[in-house]
């Protein structure tokens, strides 16, 4: 059922529009995940800092105010990383990282994270988090468990709010080879993807490589979705036929 | 053992950098002829090193380097996709589920235990951070080290013939393939997550604090 929920809950990321939007999202996202928490993070090209998070509004500001980030193990424990990160791998032995997980916990954080560093062209680096209260089997059981699907989740959060805060309404066209338009127009006809494969002469795990490529930079959460965006947006044409440009 | 370790966190194990670096100059340069740059110490380095790579190194008894492979995450730069998108059809492969392998390199009279390991520790690397696949280019003829291994991968695209032809490839990862090179090599996978865990659940780990204890709150 939780399995369900969440593609249903993903569905809807698309038609988020604004980062209020998202925010009421988020709080979904958590409940679909079983989670105590999902916090998202990012600072623009423009250092516009945008925070979309189930954390009380309370202790988000007591945070900012005392520039937390300088000595929170999450923000420092993902500079210069690009594995996710459990929280029981960061170092929270000086006194202010002890304090800050102190006030979070008195202001409903879990014991347990799971941080997901993004990086950005530029640089920007963003946070994707899940937190809960559990022990640590348990944890470990769910973060195996989910580990990819929260790689995929903070990506496409990162992905959408980035076009939201950069207003890409009119979203331009991701860059995608011939031959993953090829197979992502194989696959919109119904083609199974041993077919696709066979068709393209590549083994299938070459066709996993590919076709999840070109999810990726379609900002879609699976390759149905990645199939109905590119129609959406003319990357591909149905029934075979070139496209106009 | 098996170590994980970050570019930055090297100067942690000074032995153990030294020497996978130098055995990288000796393999690439010496061995194998490629254009790579080695300092004046004998170590080789390349671009990829200074953008932070994770590196898989198996540590010898004393310390020293006895192989490693590096990994970067496909959604950044890649060697496959600056150099080699001749053998991926043009495709540019950029995933979050797909990490890119590079500079797998063996101490010289290494035993093949030692590529096992790296191999199935990369596995583990990925089954605990949710990958499907990692991507890396290896001469053709090493092939059959990975069928014997037991886990060889799909060939995505060959470049040339003969000795010298090289071949852009993807593994697969899954806890199957992990179970299957540990078992043909007499290693426990019990130890690979047991290395894994130490490298990535011991505590001072992340800002390059050294360590104190690691305390939750309660």
């Amino acid at each position: 059922m939780a399995g369900e929920r969440l593609e249903t809950v993903l569905d809807r990321l698309q038609t988020t529009k604004s980062i209020e939007e998202l925010r009421a999202w988020v709080h979904e996202l958590r409940d679909a995940l079983g989670v105590a928490h999902v916090f998202y993070h990012t600072a623009n090209l423009k250092g516009e800092q945008v925070g979309i998070f189930t954390y009380d509004i309370a202790w988000i500001r007591r945070y900012v105010v005392n520039n937390y980030s300088q000595y929170d193990p999450v923000v420092l424990g993902a500079a210069q990383r690009f594995t996710p990160m459990d929280w029981k791998s960061l170092d929270w032995s000086t006194p202010q990282a002890r304090r800050i997980m102190r006030e979070a916990r008195a202001a409903g954080v879990g014991n347990q994270g799971w941080s997901v560093p993004i990086w950005g062209p530029g640089g920007q680096l963003a946070l994707f988090v899940v937190n809960d209260e559990a022990d640590d089997d348990r944890w470990a059981a769910f973060t195996r468990a989910r580990a990819k699907d929260l790689l995929v989740i903070g990506h496409l959060v990162h992905q959408h709010a980035t076009r939201i805060v950069n207003q890409d309404t009119d979203v331009v066209a991701a860059e995608l080879s011939p031959r993953e338009k090829q197979a992502l127009m194989q696959l919109s006809q119904g083609q199974a993807r041993a077919e696709v494969a066979a068709t393209l002469q590549i083994s299938e795990n070459t066709l996993r490589a590919y076709i999840d490529s070109a999810r990726h930079k379609l900002g879609a959460m699976n390759v149905t979705h990645a199939v109905a965006i590119a129609l959406a947006r003319g990357i591909i044409v149905p029934h075979g036929e070139l496209p106009k440009y | 053992m098996i170590r994980f370790v970050y570019a930055d966190e090297l100067e942690r194990f000074p032995l153990l950098a030294d020497t996978m670096f130098r055995d990288r100059a000796v393999q690439f340069r010496t061995r194998l002829g490629w254009g790579v740059t080695v300092d004046g110490k004998g170590r080789e380095r390349d671009q990829y090193d200074v953008l932070n790579p994770l590196y898989v190194i198996w540590e010898q008894a004393d310390g020293t380097h006895g192989g490693s492979l590096r990994l970067m995450p496909t959604t950044g730069r890649t060697m496959a996709g600056e150099h080699f998108l001749h053998l991926t059809h043009g495709v540019r492969i950029c995933s979050p589920l797909v990490w890119e392998c590079t500079r797998f390199c063996l101490s010289p009279g290494a035993s093949s235990r030692i590529a096992a390991a790296l191999l199935a520790a990369g596995i583990e690397l990925g089954l605990r951070f949710g990958l499907e696949q990692a991507i890396g280019v290896i001469y053709t003829r090493t092939l059959g080290i990975y069928r014997r291994i037991g886990h060889a991968p799909d060939v995505i695209g060959t470049d040339g013939g003969g000795r010298d032809s090289i071949s852009i490839c993807v593994w697969n990862l899954s806890e199957e393939a992990r179970d299957r090179i540990c078992a043909r090599s007499g290693l426990s996978s019990a130890s690979i997550e047991r290395w894994f865990d130490d490298s990535f659940r011991g505590p001072g780990r992340g800002s390059g604090n050294v360590a104190g204890s690691l305390v939750i709150a309660a």
